[in-house]
């Protein structure tokens, strides 16, 4: 029983982390890249935390696999081959049945590869856990990843065309933000809910 | 001279235009991590721009001579992540034993660039342009690491003049960082009307 009472703690531990205490993007300033590149609407970025969950569960499961056989000075090397495998299945699939989508995402799917976030839970995680431990943590950081990645869009995409998902959120009256939809806006953006954050931190301290 | 016509406009284009840090968003985190000086992102600026040379070039030979031939597209992007690796690898080694204070001087940044997004960023927009020749992909590839050199030296010079400057406190550090990115992202899209 206590067993399982201490599992379970270590699972929520888990969780806690990745949602909220070492949230990728917004606490460990993680992951910049496409959280800047693909968050000008609500969909790509919906897409694009959908492949990260994907590629950080899988590459975490076969990584927890490994950790026994895993040697010092191979170790990155066989952390980014593993996460670049399955990235490549990721872009096949998106592809095949999202070609649209695909298209618009261009080569910041095959940049996962390169996102710190999944080589960071390799290391961090599951290179040292169990297999369902690594699981649950790919998921809850995947899913921290994600919202980042929505909250950034949801901003951007009511501001910079007035709508969500192609329904009128805000009135028609209101210009819309061209540049929301570009490099400024994202820049801009992220950084505001950066100092937002920060912001709130400090009132509750 | 058709030929460096081509080359000299896709040159100005990659560094100014199409700049890898302020519209491709590539390459932030060394930009956010080492634009507090200006000597440090010299540093990281060239370095950059070395690796980025050879592994354009490499990826490009790589890509044209072996994968298409063989219809190996499927394995490009596992392939190019290797090469890039290997890449950075051999200079280390090669700088450690002949340029012992070049070494010096790139320390740690190069380790860290294998993970750097724009190196492998930019090889995969080399396949999005299509890119004919190896010319065009070493050019190509030049610019852009020009490029992050001057994105990141403009950062440094304004990071060290605003240590003056009285930031919110809830802005200071990465999030005024990001706003200046994005004023400094506006200037450069002035340039998109030069071609």
């Amino acid at each position: 029983m206590a067993a399982t009472l201490e599992g379970q703690n270590v699972y929520a531990e888990a969780v806690a982390t990745g949602l909220w205490r070492e949230i990728p993007v917004f606490r460990m300033l993680l992951g910049t890249c496409p959280t800047l590149a693909v968050t000008a609407a609500v969909k790509p970025a919906l897409t694009m935390g959908l492949c990260v969950i994907f590629v950080l569960v899988c590459s975490n499961i076969m990584v927890s696999l490994m950790r026994k056989g895993l040697r010092p000075h191979v170790r990155i090397l066989l952390f980014t081959l593993t996460i670049a495998t399955f990235v490549t299945i990721a872009d096949l699939f998106l592809r095949a049945y999202q070609p649209a989508m695909s298209e618009a995402l261009g080569p910041y799917v095959p940049l996962i590869i390169v996102n710190c976030v999944i080589i960071w839970r390799a290391e961090a995680r599951a290179s040292n856990s169990g297999v369902m431990l690594s699981i649950v943590d790919g998921l809850a950081m995947g899913l921290g990843f994600t919202i980042a990645l929505c909250t950034l869009a949801v901003i951007r995409e009511i501001l910079g065309t007035g709508r969500l998902f192609d329904i009128q959120v805000l009135p028609t009256a209101f210009p819309a933000w061209a540049a929301m939809g570009m490099p400024v806006g994202a820049f801009l953006t992220f950084g505001f809910v950066l100092g937002f954050i920060n912001l709130m931190k400090r009132k509750r301290a | 001279m058709e030929l460096l016509y081509t080359l000299l406009l896709g040159f100005v284009s990659v560094v100014l235009i199409n700049n890898l840090v302020f519209t491709k968003f590539l390459g932030i985190c060394p930009y956010i991590g080492v634009s507090g000086r200006i000597d440090m992102a010299f540093g990281m600026g060239l370095a950059v721009t070395f690796v980025m040379t050879l592994s354009g070039a490499l990826t490009w030979m790589i890509d044209h001579w072996l994968l298409m031939p063989l219809n190996l597209e499927v394995a490009r992007y596992v392939a190019f992540i290797m090469v890039i690796a290997a890449a950075v690898q051999l200079v280390e080694m090669y700088l450690k034993r002949f340029f012992p204070p070049l070494y010096e001087s790139f320390g740690i940044f190069l380790p860290l660039i294998t993970t750097n997004c724009a190196i492998l960023g930019l090889c995969l927009f080399l396949v999005v342009w299509g890119t004919g020749t190896l010319i065009e992909a070493i050019v190509l590839s030049f610019g852009g690491g020009i490029g992050f050199t001057i994105a990141i030296c403009i950062m440094a010079g304004i990071r060290e003049n605003m240590r003056m400057v009285d930031v919110p406190e809830s802005l200071q550090g990465a999030p005024i960082t990001l706003i200046t990115a994005g004023l400094l992202a506006l200037a450069f899209m002035g340039f998109a009307g030069m071609i």
